[in-house]
């Protein structure tokens, strides 16, 4: 099927006109804000971050005689392991995500946008800054819109390192200038977000297919993909595969299709283990699990894990699994914010036993404290940065106990050892 | 003041008026301090403070918070290397065990000439094309050591490839 997002030149605003652009943004602010959100709501997209809820019914929490002003906030602050298409997305097709901001703008009663962009992606802001400024340009942002007397302004806002502003709250807290500690709820965004006014925050991916819903309608989207998992998504393949990328495609895509049909297939010589579906926060499955298994939200929960941000990480055989989870212990350690005590001890605790059993003074015994201190780790915190440690941790020491085993008996892999290509 | 000279306030104040409240400019405006030097001094930071009109503390607990800020000057070249899974897997390890014994320095140290400053990172968002490295503002993807080296040899005389924007 042909692609809603990743499409050819319209990287430049004229090039995005020329196929159609800003079609639906005329078509939107013609409708009744009521009306773009139940055209949204029929599309069933959702949330294409990570926790996959419905964009329309988020919109639809703005309460609607809310006095002052209301935002719109564009995640942007892409950060989990294995995730790099939002990246893509920005630098192939940014008005697919400035359009869709101007028509959320519209239907949520929002004159004020931000894109709240990584600190590292200073090519993609560039990039945006420019693209905005063209729209602008042109009439598509700013005062009167189109001569609609609709006002929307949008502004980029960099962030400056720290994987938690990923988390809504947190990024609400950073984008006001304060460190990025995710906020109690309720309230709830919708109700007290930015500056204490109503607010949605969407995900680049959720934004850009607006302005198609729109304009060729709610129902036309919700017929691609698989069940309540509608429309096309972009899955980012990492590891020893033949060609790594990001990829559209709808949801329910099997894994096996994506690897050989997509990607190409395994590098050669290299003999799949394991696959973590959606981002390193989600548990991991082993090739058998993951090899048919469809890629939407609700068939990969029914496999135990989730579809997340759609990163789909390849591990083949040669790589060692107490390894790789160190490796995400210590990165969740280093992003904890250091509110919550599960999970700011939590995840120093578990980096210390990983780095106990990699350098061969483990023990059986630290194999199910690994787990013990997972389990009190989840649902005790202010935000999913605690259970986003404990996931991969217990689904690695249960589907790979026997690595696990293995070094607790001595049988280390040599420590840092650089991997051949 | 040394920092918030007069040219940098009327940038500052276009940068203020992005938000309904000035203090949210906070963070780019600590962008803007460390772009003009590679990092923000204490002396930076008070400035910063007095001209948005906050405590000190505040601005302090930002700065240390997020870890793109660099509280001492850094080289000329900061290297970051991407050491999260994707690239771990794609031999990261290895890339900074090189660069840790040809530039002589370890992770968070500067080299004697001012050139380099080396980074180990967490995940730069660039995982297709594991591994990756920043310089500056600069991705350089699908690293091997060939790569690598002939990156240094570049970087040494002073390339440093911009990206087609």
């Amino acid at each position: 099927m042909e692609n809603i997002l990743l499409r050819d030149k319209v990287a430049e605003l004229e090039g995005y006109f020329a196929a159609g652009g800003y079609r639906a943004l005329k078509k939107a602010l013609a409708m009744e804000p009521a009306a773009v959100i139940d055209e949204v709501k029929k599309s069933g997209l959702r949330g294409r971050g990570g926790a996959g809820f419905p964009a329309g019914l988020k919109w639809s929490f703005i309460p609607k005689d809310a006095p002052g002003p209301r935002y719109l906030v564009c995640n942007a602050d892409e950060g989990e392991p294995g995730t790099f298409k939002d990246r893509e997305l920005i630098l192939k097709n940014p008005h697919a995500l400035i359009e869709g901001m101007a028509i959320a703008g519209h239907a949520i009663g929002a004159a004020t946008g931000y894109i709240y962009i990584r600190g590292e992606f200073v090519a993609e802001t560039v990039k945006l800054e420019k693209a905005i400024a063209a729209a602008r340009a042109k009439g598509f942002l700013g005062r009167n819109i189109l001569g609609t007397g609709t006002d929307f302004e949008l502004h980029v806002h960099r962030g400056a390192g720290a994987y938690i502003c990923g988390e809504e709250t947190a990024l609400l807290e950073s984008l006001e200038g304060f460190k990025g500690q995710p906020r109690l709820k309720p309230p709830f965004p919708a109700v007290k977000g930015l500056f204490a006014g109503p607010t949605v925050i969407n995900n680049v991916e959720t934004l850009a297919a607006v302005p198609a819903i729109i304009e060729r309608g709610g129902d036309w989207y919700a017929a691609i993909g698989s069940g309540k998992s509608t429309g096309t998504k972009l899955f980012c393949v990492s590891g020893p595969v033949n060609k790594p990328g990001v990829y559209e495609l709808p949801l329910g895509v099997t894994f096996k299709e994506l690897l050989e049909k997509s990607c190409g297939g395994m590098k050669e010589g290299k003999r799949l283990k394991a696959v973590i579906p959606g981002g390193s926060s989600t548990p991991v499955l082993t090739a058998e699990e993951a090899w048919m298994v469809k890629l939407d939200y609700e068939s990969l929960a029914a496999a135990g894990s989730m579809l997340g941000s759609g990163a789909v990480i390849v591990i083949d055989d040669s790589q060692c699994m107490v390894k790789l989870l160190q490796v995400l212990a210590r990165f969740y350690h280093h992003e904890s914010c250091g509110q919550c005590t599960p999970c700011r001890e939590g995840c120093g605790w578990l980096e210390k036993l990983l780095n106990k059993l990699e350098s061969g003074r483990g023990t059986k015994k630290d194999i199910d404290t690994i787990v013990s201190v997972a389990e009190n780790m989840m649902g005790r915190t202010i935000c999913a940065l605690a259970d986003a440690m404990a996931m991969p941790a217990i689904s690695f020491v249960k589907k790979f106990r026997s690595e696990f085993e293995a070094h607790a008996a001595g049988k280390c892999c040599p420590p840092d050892a650089p991997v051949k290509h | 003041m040394a920092f918030v000279t007069d040219e940098f306030k009327a940038k500052a104040e276009k940068i203020c008026a992005k938000y309904p409240r000035r203090d949210a400019a906070l963070i780019p405006l600590l962008q803007e301090l460390q772009k003009e030097s590679g990092y923000v001094a204490e002396e930076a930071m008070d400035e910063l403070a007095r001209f948005l009109n906050l405590p000190y503390a505040r601005v302090k607990a930002v700065m240390t918070f997020y870890t793109m800020f660099n509280r001492e000057p850094a080289g000329k070249y900061h290297l970051q290397v991407c050491r999260n899974i994707s690239c771990h897997m794609a031999g990261a390890p290895g890339l900074l065990a090189r660069l840790r014994e040809k530039l002589g320095i370890a992770e968070g140290e500067t080299t004697k000439d001012g050139l380099f400053t080396l980074s180990a990172v967490e995940c730069l968002g660039a995982c297709g094309a594991a591994p990756v490295m920043q310089v500056n503002d600069e991705y350089f993807e699908r690293l091997d050591e060939a790569r690598l080296d002939a990156l240094l040899e570049d970087l040494k005389h002073g390339r440093l490839r911009a990206r087609d924007l």
